[in-house]
């Protein structure tokens, strides 16, 4: 088993959601309530990641990380070491290719909160930030919560773009996904069984807890 | 309650949603907005509201101003003060009725925000249910939480959109008494949204009939319904007998009006020349039937022969269709008790004598094109 490949694992898959739930909140809002030209445009755009093969989206983020892009010399200047190949590149690329997985919910959620609703917390006094935290928010949060689930899960389980992106360096980018395969490759079938049971058991528990929280909380507004 | 300054408003844009309309409310009044679905009644009540914002026009309250359009004024829904029953209530789902109550109750210091939430709330017969989220409340319950959160801002406008529209009738009946008791309490403007004109009757002291944007005509439920000033307004309350004529000679009576060769005597209209093309209503309530037994009581009543066209009992009532034989093009609709129907004979294609009584016929003119 091999541990070092979990942690980072969760540790990539913790950060991608703490990064995104913000992004997605910001973004699922105003692509829910926004009244914008173009939206269409910004939506398949966000949604980009989830139909390019993984291979193609990890090569185009490997060249932007590259040295030879303007991203990597910026952060080669500013960091001291290259994006691509480390825990920051990967990260960068997990909350990218996660986009659609942080939004999508997000968006469907706020859409729940009906104009009527918004106008009523308007005219009950309350500022912008109140109706977010006080109605939209709580009434949105079956979806960022599965926003924030699904991300998890994902990250937990991307092979192609993180073997692009970061390679297999031990304790810096070898998720378990990729010790996995490693393991396989090397006949070592008992580690590479143990490994994938362990994400398999925290698969169904991770979806389970999701279905709870989300049938708690759709009774509470029933 | 908090005293209040008068409503005035005046709201004008060629578009998205057209709008030409001005009225006043004054404290304690309640004003009805009525027309027909589609309107724009309930962007009016949004734009005063705060939630709309019209492209020209002016909003106050006493000496508030709320929007300006020419002065560059236009203050968001928190600052306007106004309380808003939305058609479908708008309760927040996942808040109880108190937690919904005191959510407009911000502006009061934090120790007394829920002892004023469930005194409205009793105010509003809910005492007990204060903990009860808004899926396990009645209709009824739900529209006088909305009305109790409106109240809770302390509001200097209330505002009530469709209110009665999402419950059942003997709920609405009951919510009629309701508001119109709890509005004898009340000093601040109440501008009620309603396509029901019999609701609007009921509960207003002004109606502003609305339609297509446009304030038509602004005045008591008795002036509207009977006196419209156009044929437009005549149609949108529903008064169905709408006819064309001439102005006849003046006398010291009044005004003789030619219908098709038939004079009728109307009440004075001094501004108007003989021969002059105008159109006339006059609301069902001043046909009268004549008795069989016996005819026209004096020559002021207009007695007009003719013969049942059609009738329809519709509960205790018959609604008759009736031509008149000086002039088949339209008929007369007038309704009486089933009871006087059967004793006088009325039937389809009976012969009968009504009489149109010169306080109910009110002329609109004069016309300048015909009226459609």
């Amino acid at each position: 088993m091999d541990w070092t490949a979990l942690w980072l694992s969760f540790r990539l898959a913790g950060l991608t959601v703490l990064a995104l739930l913000p992004i997605g909140l910001l973004l699922g809002r105003w692509l829910a309530f926004g009244e914008m030209r173009g939206r269409s445009v910004i939506e398949a755009l966000i949604l980009l990641p989830l139909v390019l093969p993984p291979t193609v989206l990890g090569y185009y983020l490997l060249v932007a990380f590259g040295a030879a892009s303007p991203l990597g010399q910026a952060w080669q200047s500013v960091a001291g070491q290259p994006l691509a190949f480390s825990f920051e590149g990967l990260l960068l690329a997990s909350i990218l290719f996660n986009l659609p997985f942080a939004v999508q919910p997000t968006q469907r959620g706020f859409e729940t909160v009906g104009a009527d609703l918004r106008d009523a917390a308007a005219c009950s006094g309350l500022s912008a930030w109140q109706s977010f935290l006080r109605v939209e928010l709580p009434l949105a949060w079956p979806g960022v919560l599965t926003a924030s689930v699904l991300c998890f899960a994902h990250t937990l389980g991307e092979f192609g773009i993180v073997l692009m992106v970061g390679g297999a360096i031990p304790g810096e980018t070898k998720t378990i996904a990729i010790a996995i395969y490693d393991r396989v490759q090397a006949f070592d079938d008992a580690a590479a069984g143990r490994m994938a049971a362990v994400l398999l058991v925290l698969s169904l528990a991770t979806i389970a807890l999701t279905l709870a929280l989300s049938r708690h909380l759709g009774r509470r507004r029933a | 309650m908090t005293a209040a300054g008068g409503l005035s408003v005046e709201l004008r844009q060629p578009g998205p949603i057209p709008l030409d309309v001005a009225f006043d409310c004054a404290p304690g009044e309640l004003l009805a907005l009525v027309g027909p679905s589609g309107s724009g009644k309930s962007t009016i009540l949004r734009a005063i509201a705060g939630t709309y914002r019209a492209a020209g026009g002016r909003i106050a309250v006493g000496p508030e101003v709320w929007f300006d359009a020419a002065a560059g004024i236009a203050l968001p829904p928190q600052r306007r003060r106004a309380g808003m029953v939305f058609q479908s209530y708008a309760l927040f789902p996942h808040m109880s009725a108190l937690g919904n109550v005191m959510t407009a109750t911000g502006h009061l210091p934090r120790a007394e925000r829920e002892g004023r939430a469930r005194e409205l709330l009793a105010r509003v017969h809910l005492a007990g249910l204060e903990a009860r989220l808004p899926s396990a409340l009645s209709g009824g319950q739900q529209q006088r939480v909305a009305v109790a959160r409106a109240l809770a801002r302390a509001p200097q406008v209330l505002l009530l959109d469709e209110p009665f529209s999402a419950v059942d009738k003997a709920t609405r009946q009951r919510l009629y008494r309701e508001v119109a008791e709890l509005r004898r309490s009340l000093e601040m403007p109440v501008v009620l949204v309603t396509h029901d004109l019999d609701e609007a009757v009921l509960l207003a002291d002004r109606l502003t009939v609305v339609s297509r944007g446009r304030s038509l005509q602004t005045g008591t439920p008795e002036t509207v319904t009977s006196r419209p000033d156009s044929v437009e307004i005549a149609r949108l309350v529903d008064l169905r007998n709408v006819f064309e004529g001439r102005v006849g000679a003046h006398s010291e009576q009044g005004t003789a009006i030619d219908w098709s060769g038939k004079l009728l005597e109307a009440g004075p209209l001094p501004g108007l020349a003989p021969g002059t093309p105008v159109s006339w209503v006059i609301p069902d309530g001043f046909v009268v039937l004549h008795r069989r037994d016996r005819p026209s009581r004096g020559e002021r009543e207009n007695p007009v022969e003719g013969h049942v066209e059609t009738l329809v009992p519709i509960g205790q009532m018959a609604w008759v269709s009736f031509r008149p034989s000086h002039d088949g093009t339209l008929p007369l609709q007038f309704s009486v008790p089933l009871h006087v129907a059967r004793r006088n004979g009325l039937a389809p294609d009976a012969a009968a004598t009504v009489s149109l009584l010169t306080d109910g016929i009110h002329v609109i003119g004069p016309r300048t094109k015909p009226a459609s």
